[in-house]
This record gives structure tokens, sequence and C-alpha cells, in this order.
């Protein structure tokens, strides 16, 4: 980022605390972390993104990267993806994340709660169709388990099939035997995981110090 | 002659009848003293609603209080089993392993930071706390316990202050708090022992010294270092011991629960000898036995260690309690009014205070924020218990107001097992502190676990930033590449997802196998594979007696079959059908599907075949089943059936003969390895279905 005003970029960054809940401080920070995956850029790519070498062990790390340019992460109710994101839609993604704080009231936290479920949707519903199928509940089980020994694909794939099946039973008790399971929705997905408690497992701490810094022997990209 | 040698003049004959009462008098006391309390346990749930607003350790110190009222009447002496080496070698190790062994981990070791805080921070505060204000009390002439000095005030404090995992959990067990609660308190009452134990000594050692030098203070914080970390070094080794010793015990399945248990008592054992914190040192022996151990073992082995683990837990805090309230009848009490409501206020206070400012200083560093709610529960949660009984008796007796100290620990035991431990549920549940369900246990909640994990690892390093999902993910590569390879002996990295979908399964299959001579409904589920079973298409709402016949002999053939090819001698020291038996997991894939004709049904079905030789590749084989048509019967709503939905995916898979395969592939690579490791149903699926 060469010249820009300092002033336009405070506004800027006001206006993305807001949209995003960030701190300047944590805005600022993953700014930082943005030019330093960019390449310093305006927009990443990505490619960019695949070739963080940290990341290279995460079996979904398809899905992962996926998630920053699927246009459903951004709340505009687009569906599709994009080819290069900006540091806003970065945020937007990264705002996924925000553990709750003290403060938080009880409908934000249901706020929270619901946007970190459809993030999850989104990462299984490919084609953006609002169902996730059986075949792609099947791919995601089956990247899960890649890593994982030697599970066969066909283990993955009654693992898959088995999960569909529960889903099925608990959510559409009733099908007569004729009706075919389309796939998951939304609420039956919110249902499957209603006990799960998403707080503890889906945040990010994100630090108010600059850690690029910080990472010592850490390899960067 | 012979009559003067004997100077009765009578002569014995034979005696027909003998009784010998001081030959067994002490296994018969402790085996009856051991019915006693057990039969109380039974009685208190003949009347369910008790158990569900008081707490058992009230009820058992209740009925300890009658019986010690009547042992007192007629003079008798309760043996002597909350006196110092009774309790600490053989009453305390099997509650504490059995809490240790039961602990979740995944959360322990999330908060594990904020345990520790609570654990060591919490009992410094309240030992220090109470002790200063019992000081200055005994400083005003009226009360009458002015020769009590400040040494012994902080010495008789941290025996108070530290809470008892006793009589806590078994409060919390049936207070359902939300997790993050729950494991801290869980783990301050086992964690805080290593304060208590190092704060023990020190008052003790210096109690009759007139003066305390910084150098005692700080020798002490030294020994705080000593003590912890020398408890956790040796149970995390014993615990690798035992681990490493499971790898050769294939051939000895019926003495593996003995190494369990054999290990974690000697990690308990040898920190006593050292004088190191024993509690943590059998807590962090199972924490990390446990894990290595139930995949070596065989399943037999590890339903037989949890249930013993369980069952001597229970007995000793059967027996803890129950021994609480008789000696609070038989000993000797010194009352002052003074002391003992003060002790009393005090400890109140000052946990109350210490979990607040506590949970202030520490709120910032947690994610997940304890509100005011939640510090509630945490600090009216802190019982003590038995283990404050005990330690306020070995007190030496140099302490002049031993019995004071007796009696107002006995008077805080009672009270806060009593007062906070019935009131504690309807106040959680009053003030509506959060909760979770904790035992989610589908396949679906466990692959989103993993998915969640693997995407904020992901996403971590998208950041640059470390949390614990860094550190967990690397000490997972490590788990995998070394100390898997050498504690376990199949070493096969599984997934939990697939553990759990085994498990899963394979209760299934039980239920399916339990229900079929019973439940008829379930039965037709199962079908055999190369049998085409012509049962008549009119529809029909229950079975009649030939089809479920049919499917017996089905199901006897198919499965059973499998399982008798395998079967090898039982030998005198082998367990009864202990032998190589093939699991077999039945996979229910089942789908009903309307055919054409009316009221006649297809059923599709897969069978998957774990076999558990490591030699065999094959591990498994889809196979639907064609053509097979049952009456559908009236589906009752029994837990093993899962409702039969028709599945895209069934079209897709290949038809394989099994029982041949099984046949050929049994008979082709042998079928008793004699060091074979098998395991029950831990067994992964490996490799790719043979000659499909």
């Amino acid at each position: 980022m060469g010249a820009s005003h300092p002033r336009s970029e405070q506004h800027q960054y006001h206006e993305l605390m807001a949209k995003t809940g960030f701190s300047l401080e944590q805005i600022k920070n993953l700014h930082i972390r943005f030019q330093h995956l960019s390449g310093n850029e305006e927009t990443i790519r990505r490619k960019h993104l695949s070739s963080i070498p940290a990341l290279a062990n995460n079996p979904i790390k398809k899905e992962i990267i996926e998630a920053f340019f699927d246009k459903r992460n951004q709340h505009e109710n687009e569906t599709g993806s994009f080819e290069e994101i900006g540091f806003e839609q970065f945020l937007m993604v990264m705002s996924h994340f925000r553990p709750p704080t003290l403060r938080t009231k009880d409908e934000e936290r249901e706020a929270l709660r619901k946007e970190k479920l459809h993030f999850l949707f989104n990462m299984h519903d490919t084609d953006s169709d609002g169902i996730i199928t059986l075949e792609e509940y099947r791919k995601v089980v089956e990247e899960l388990l890649s890593k994982s020994g030697n599970i066969g694909q066909e283990a993955a794939r009654a693992i898959a099939d088995a999960a569909m099946l529960e889903v099925a039973s608990t959510n559409a008790p009733d099908m007569g035997p004729d009706d075919f399971y389309e796939g998951i929705t939304f609420e039956h997905f919110e249902q499957m995981l209603q006990n799960l408690e998403l707080e503890s497992r889906m945040h990010i701490r994100f630090l108010d110090v600059k850690t690029t810094t910080m990472h010592c022997g850490k390899a960067t990209m | 002659s012979d009559d003067d040698a004997y100077p009765d003049a009578e002569k014995s004959n034979l005696p027909v009848f003998t009784m010998d009462y001081p030959r067994i008098q002490i296994p018969f006391e402790i085996t009856l003293w051991m019915l006693l309390a057990s039969f109380a346990k039974i009685g208190f749930h003949v009347y369910h609603k008790i158990t569900v607003w008081v707490p058992e350790s009230c009820l058992l110190i209740s009925i300890g209080l009658i019986v010690g009222a009547i042992m007192h009447s007629v003079h008798e002496e309760p043996p002597a089993v909350l006196t110092s080496n009774v309790f600490f070698l053989y009453m305390l190790p099997p509650i504490v392993l059995d809490s240790g062994y039961f602990m979740p981990t995944r959360p322990f070791f999330e908060n594990i930071g904020t345990v520790f805080w609570y654990a060591v921070m919490g009992t410094l505060w309240n030992s220090i706390g109470i002790g200063i204000s019992l000081f200055t009390i005994c400083q005003i002439e009226a009360f009458g316990v002015q020769d009590i000095n400040l040494q012994e005030n902080l010495l008789f404090a941290s025996i108070i202050s530290a809470v008892d995992p006793v009589a806590v959990l078994g409060v919390f067990e049936d207070v359902s708090v939300n997790e993050q609660l729950y494991i801290v308190v869980f783990g301050e009452c086992l964690f805080n022992d290593a304060v208590t134990v190092v704060l023990y000594n020190m008052f003790s050692f210096v109690a009759d010294m007139p003066v305390v030098e910084p150098v005692d203070v700080f020798l002490g914080v030294a020994r705080f270092f000593v003590v912890g970390l020398g408890g956790m070094g040796f149970g995390i080794l014993f615990g690798f011991v035992a681990a490493f010793t499971t790898r050769f015990t294939s051939k000895v399945r019926e003495i593996e629960p003995l190494f369990i248990f054999m290990f974690s008592y000697l990690a308990y054992l040898v920190s006593e000898l050292f004088a190191i914190s024993s509690i943590m040192a059998i807590v962090c022996c199972a924490l990390t036995m446990k894990y290595y151990v139930e995949e070596n073992v065989s399943q037999r082995s590890c339903t037989t260690i949890r249930h013993v683990v369980k069952m001597l837990g229970s007995i000793s805090e059967t027996l803890i309690f129950f021994f609480l309230g008789v000696v609070t009848i038989t000993t000797e009490h010194e009352w002052n009014w003074a002391y003992i409501l003060f002790t009393l206020l005090f400890a109140f206070v000052w946990r109350g205070l210490g979990i607040l400012v506590l949970t202030q200083i520490i709120n910032p560093f947690r994610t997940i924020s304890f509100n005011l709610k939640d510090q509630f529960g945490m600090a009216y949660g802190g019982l003590r218990g038995a283990i404050s009984f005990a330690l306020a008796f070995t007190l030496p007796d140099t302490i002049g107001r031993k019995q004071l100290f007796v009696t107002a620990t006995i008077v805080i035991i009672l009270f806060t097992v009593f007062l906070q431990g019935i009131s504690i549920r309807p106040l959680i549940e009053f003030i509506n502190v959060r909760r979770t369900n904790r035992n989610v246990d589908t396949i679906n909640v466990e692959i989103h676990c993993r998915l969640m994990e693997h995407t904020m690892a992901g996403i971590e390093d998208l950041c640059g930033q470390w949390s614990h999902f860094y550190w967990k993910d690397k000490f997972m590569k490590f788990n995998n590449r070394v100390l898997r390879r050498i504690l376990i002996r199949d070493n096969r990295a599984e997934s939990s997802i697939v553990a759990l979908y085994k498990k899963l399964e394979l209760q299934n299959a039980m239920e399916i196998l339990d229900t079929v001579s019973g439940d008829i409904s379930a039965a037709p589920s199962i079908v055999s594979l190369q049998y085409e079973t012509r049962i008549s298409a009119k529809p029909k709402k229950k079975f009649f007696a030939e089809d479920l016949k049919n499917m017996h002999n089905i199901l006897s053939k198919n499965m059973y079959k499998i399982r008798q090819r395998t079967v090898a001698y039982t030998s005198k020291y082998a367990l009864p059908n202990d032998s190589q038996p093939r699991e077999i997991l039945i996979r229910r894939h089942s789908s009903i599907r309307r055919s054409l004709r009316p009221g006649s049904f297809h059923l599709y079905y897969y069978f998957f075949f774990f076999f558990s030789d490591e030699h065999e590749t094959m591990s498994e084989v889809a196979y639907p089943a064609r053509h097979s048509r049952f009456g559908q019967p009236k589906r009752s709503a029994s837990g093993a059936m899962m409702p039969l939905h028709r599945l895209d995916t069934l079209k897709e898979v290949p038809s394989v003969d099994v029982l041949n395969e099984s046949e050929k592939g049994s008979t082709s690579r042998g079928v008793s390895r004699t060091n074979s490791s098998y395991s029950d149903s831990r067994v992964p699926a490996r490799g790719s279905p043979p000659s499909l």
C-alpha cells in the first residue's frame, strides 16, 4: 500500500470496525497480514492463499480457501464466488471467528452462532443451492479423513452415508419409504448441531499485538 | 500315668463345632462395614425422590451419624478408618483414580490454564485469608482462643480451604452446568492438592517455631514447584510405562486391567514416598494412560477397567462419607462458639471473594468469560470433605488445640456438604446458570467437531496467529509420529470420527442381535446376502412364525458361521469366549422402498466386515442384498432401529458374495495367528476392497 492518505485510511478503518466488530488494533494487524499474504498488492487471489506452507497439511485446505472467496460469506445475499478479494472481504470472513465478549447479549450470541453455522453450511454446500446433498457431504468427510491413516474411500463414504441417515432420521422421521431425502437444509443443519457448543470451538483470539514480528522460527509466507 | 499328664480330669472329645472369631475378625468386619454402607446406598434409591433433592453424600453421612450414635451408646469403638494411613493409602486413591480416569480430556486441556490458576491461587488466597482473619479474631480476649498463634491458624486454614473432590463431584454430577464451569470446578478440586500438601507441610513445620523467616517462605515456594511438578512428572512417567506395558499384553488379556491399577497405585505410593502430591500423580497417570491403554487392551479388558475403577471409587466414597458420620459422633469434641462460627463465616467470605477477584483477573485471558452466575456456581460449589477431615486428624499432637481444629473441620464439612450440597441444585436452576448438553454422541457432531478444528487451525495459519489450536495440532503430530509408535501395539492412526462410527455401529449391531430373538420389528433389517427369501407379497402388518424362523436361520448362518470359523481353543487361563473372534460390524444401511407390487418391499443392506489380522488387506466389503422381500412389520420405535429411507447411493455399490469372500479369505490367509494382535472392535478399516 503505497502512498495513501492516513486520514482516509483511518476513516476506512472506522467503517470496517463498525461493519465487522473488530477493534482498530486488530484491523491494523490483520491489514499487515493481508499485505503480507498478497505480496503487497491490493487483492488476494487463491494462489496466494494456497501457497501458505502451514496450510499444506490441512485436510480441508481447499474448503477453507474457498470460503474466503465465497460471496455468501460476505452477508450481502449474493451467491457465487470472487476471483480475488480485497481487504474488506478478507475481514468480513475473519469476523465469523470473533469470540463473544462479556458484554455480548443473548440475542447477539444467537446471531453470532447462526453466522458460524452459516459459515459451516457454506463450506459444505459448494453449489450454493441451499442444500447439502449426499455427494457434497461425502466429499467433505472423505477429505477430513484423508489425512488420518489408511481410511479407504469406502469407509469414508459409509460414514458420510450414516451421517446423512442420522440427519434424515432425526429431522424427517415421518418420511414415507417412498420419499427421497433431498439433502440437509439449513434448518436441519442447525438442528443437527443444536447441542454443540460452537462458542468454545469456533473462535480465534485476534490479538491486539503485532504478531508477524513475533514469529520466531515459524515460516511465514 | 496318663491321667497325671492331663490335669483336667475330663477327657475331651473331638469338637464337632468350633468358632474362631479373632482369626477372621479384621477382614470380616471390613466386609460387614462395606456391606452396610452399600445397603444404605441401595436403600436410598428405593425412594427415588430423595436422591433428586438430597445428594448421596448427605444421606450417607446421616446414616453414619445414626450408626455412630448407636455405637457410642453401646460404647463400641468404630474402626480406625479415617485416620491417616488407612485413609490416605487405601481409601483416597480409588476415588482420585476414578475422577482422573473419567475426566473429559478435551475440555480439560482447553481450560488448563484456568484450572491451575484457580487451584493454586485460589487455595493460597483462601488459606492465607482465612488464616489471617482467624488470627485477628483470636486476639479478642473474650473468645478464649488466644493461645492459637499465627502459624497454627494458617495451618488450620490450609486444611479447610482445600475444596474436596469427593464431595464436589458427588454433587456436581447431578447438577448439569455448562462444560466450562464443570471442568474448572472439577479440575480445581483435583489439582489443589499440590498447594494443600505444601502449605500443610510448611505450616506444620513452622507451627512451633516462634519466628518465620523469609527463607522459609522462599523454600516453601520452591517446595511447591517440586511437589507439583514432581507429582505430575511421576504421574506421566508411570502412565507411559503402563501404556508401554500394555503393548505386550496380548497374550495375557486376563490380567490386563491389573496393570492399570497397579501402575496408578504405584504412582500414588511413590509420590507419597517422596511426600509430593500423590493426588496429582495419580490423576496425571490416569490421564496419560487412558488414551494409549484403551487402544492396546481388548474390549473386554477395557470394559472391566472402567467398571472396576467406577466400582472402587464408589465403594471408597461410600465408606468415606459413612465413616465421616460415624466418627463425628465418636470423637471427643472441643467446642468454641466463636472460633467455629467465625471459621464458617470466613470460609464463605474468602471463597466468594477469591472467586470474584481471580475471575476478574483471568477473564480477559479466556475466550469464554465467566459471568456472575458461573462465578456463583463456582464459589457455592466449593464443598469441603473428607480430605480436610483426615488432614485435621493427622495434625501433630504438639498442637495444643487439636481437638478444636478437628471439631471445627467437622462442622465445616457437615455444613458445606449438607447446606450447600442440598441447596446448590435448586439455586443453580433458579439463577439459570448456563448449561451444556454434555452427551452428544452422534456422527454428525463428531464430524463437525473435527471440521471446526481443522478450519480453526487453517484460519489460524492464515492469520499467522498462534493459539491453542496450533499447539494442539503440533501435539497431535508429535503424538502420531512418536508417541503412538512406541506405545501402541497396532499403530494405525485412526480418526476419532471412524472410532465413533465403529462404536455406534457396534452398538447397533449388538442391539440387533439382542432383539432378533425378542423384538420382531427389528428383525427384518437383517437379511441374508445370498438367499432370496420370498415372502408373500400381501401387505402384512405382522410377521408369521415362518418368516421369523427363516430370518433366524439366515442370520445365524451368515453371521455365526463366520464367528465359528475362528474360534480357537480356550485354555485354562483364558476367559471364556475370549478367543480370536472376528468382529463383525453390521451396517444397517438399510432402505425400504416399496416395490412396484403393492405391499412388498425391497430391502437393501450392506455388510461390512472388519478383519482384525494386520496382514489382511481386505477390510470391508459393501454389499447390497437384492430381491429380498419381507412384509413390513408394524415398526415399533425401538432404539435400535433406524428409520428406513432410500438413499441414492445404494445403486452404486457393487455386489460381492461376502461369504465366499470370507471363506476364500480365511483359508488363503490363514486363520489363527498365534501372535495376532487382535482387538475386538477397535479396528480401522484398511486398504481398499478386494477384487471387486
